[in-house]
């Protein structure tokens, strides 16, 4: 077998090469990507707080949202975005396949965010909770001001790893047609024949965006790691 | 839209996802089984503090980790026929690609398992005699296996709804199953949902299963 790299130079038939594509595809998945991890966050925080409250209806919720969510393959969860909810809700008929996508990866991985901001929240003394309320603060003071400054500083090199895996799982949008990485990689194979070479360099750039993730992740790490714990520092 | 599932003959319906079904637990147990016997070898290279053992396994896990499974699944299926010179099925093709891919994640689960045993145990099996081989087999597996029983498990749940990804290169799987139904009764809709219930029932009782399990374990130890 031989290399053949023009391809990426061949014109793709609409006036743009295989790499102008392949560009675009990669901006695809890091906008997927990205939008998804403001979903997952913010959710997921909501519902691993939830998961953590002394009020018995919000732990069932977030326990309920976790279960739910983690135990659907994320495929189907897409499909069930893009094709059961919209034909059932009218008013979602004419969202967006993107927007379909990023709530279903969103949440998938909210799922998961959740279950670790309430293993980061459990993991601090009982105490610092009963002090917070025990100086007056009301719960969510308690939570705003005690908690969650430290819970998230625990959290984060699983956070992290998340947002690794957001960038691996939006691969998943190929199903419905988003034009990100994979799909990029499915089309591109089937009309040009070089799959190898295609393939390569999708593989390449899923690795560079890890690694980019994880050099910026490191960063956060360092600059709020806590003085004084196991890995702590400083 | 109403909901109908009236229009369902089920005999024919489920015939459909029953030949999915099969399969789809088809390559979740042999994943399950060659990626744990693969991942172990694995993690007892990257222990072994041989570098020449070290650096391949390392390069395998850390690889595959950083690749999506979309991605590997695609790999195998354009790669397997360029090697051995013929298509393979879509099916077979899977489940090459599911043990290769699950063993570097079962080969991380191992390793945990294999460095939670205490370092005397070791020093005390080549006290009485035994070699290297007798000491991983007969102390320090049996342990890393049973403790990390339940993480294993609970990979392979995600395993079994990761299996739903041969979608990119069209083998018949569940989900396959149900979509092959949905087309033939123009009902996609309701077959999505019943994926979904479907995939949810099943990995919500295996993952209590595993929840009950753990418990189990945790009072014997």
């Amino acid at each position: 077998m031989s290399w053949d790299w023009q391809v990426f130079f061949q014109d793709t038939g609409g006036g743009q090469t295989y790499l102008h594509w392949m560009m675009s595809a990669w901006g695809w998945t890091l906008l997927v990507s990205a939008c998804s991890l403001v979903v997952a966050l913010s959710v997921g925080s909501l519902m691993g707080i939830l998961r953590t409250t002394p009020v018995k209806a919000f732990v069932w919720i977030g326990n309920a949202w976790t279960e739910l969510f983690r135990n659907i393959p994320l495929l189907v969860q897409i499909f069930l975005w893009y094709h059961v909810i919209p034909s059932i809700w009218k008013p979602l008929q004419g969202v967006p396949d993107f927007v379909a996508v990023v709530i279903a990866l969103g949440f998938f991985t909210s799922a998961r965010i959740a279950e670790q901001v309430k293993a980061g929240i459990q993991a601090l003394p009982k105490g610092q909770r009963y002090a917070g309320l025990a100086v007056g603060l009301t719960l969510p003071q308690t939570y705003r001001y005690v908690l969650l400054p430290m819970a998230y500083r625990i959290v984060i090199p699983p956070l992290t790893s998340e947002s690794m895996n957001i960038i691996k799982n939006s691969s998943v949008a190929f199903a419905v047609s988003i034009s990100e990485l994979t799909f990029f990689a499915m089309q591109a194979q089937e009309e040009t024949s070089r799959g190898v070479e295609i393939y390569l360099a999708v593989t390449g750039l899923y690795f560079v965006s890890a690694f980019a993730v994880n050099r910026v992740a490191l960063f956060i790490e360092n600059r709020v790691r806590v003085p004084g714990m196991i890995g702590g520092g400083r | 839209m109403n909901l109908s599932f009236a229009f369902l003959d089920w005999g024919i319906a489920s015939s459909f996802i029953r030949k999915g079904l099969i399969f789809s637990v088809q390559l979740t147990l042999f994943a399950m089984v060659g990626g744990i016997a693969l991942g172990t070898a694995i993690a007892l290279m990257r222990l072994s503090g041989k570098k020449w053992l070290v650096m391949p396994a390392a390069f395998y896990v850390n690889t595959l980790r950083s690749i999506p499974l979309v991605m590997v699944i695609l790999w195998f299926f354009l790669l397997i026929p360029l090697l051995i010179g013929r298509p393979l099925g879509a099916e077979l093709s899977a489940i090459i690609t599911f043990t290769v891919f699950e063993a570097a994640y079962y080969s991380e689960i191992m390793r945990a398992g294999i460095q939670s045993v205490p370092r005397d145990q070791v020093s005390a099996g080549y006290a009485v005699g035994m070699t290297y081989a007798q000491c991983m087999k007969l102390i320090v597996l049996p342990q890393a296996f049973r403790n990390m029983l339940p993480i294993l498990l609970t990979q392979t749940i995600i395993l079994f709804q990761d299996t739903s990804l041969v979608y990119a290169v069209g083998a018949y799987d569940l989900l396959k199953g149900f979509e092959v139904a949905g087309k033939n009764f123009n009902r996609p809709v309701e077959m999505y949902l019943l994926a979904a219930a479907t995939y949810f029932v099943i990995c919500f009782s295996l993952s209590m299963l595993v929840r009950q399990l753990q418990k189990k374990i945790a009072i014997i130890r």
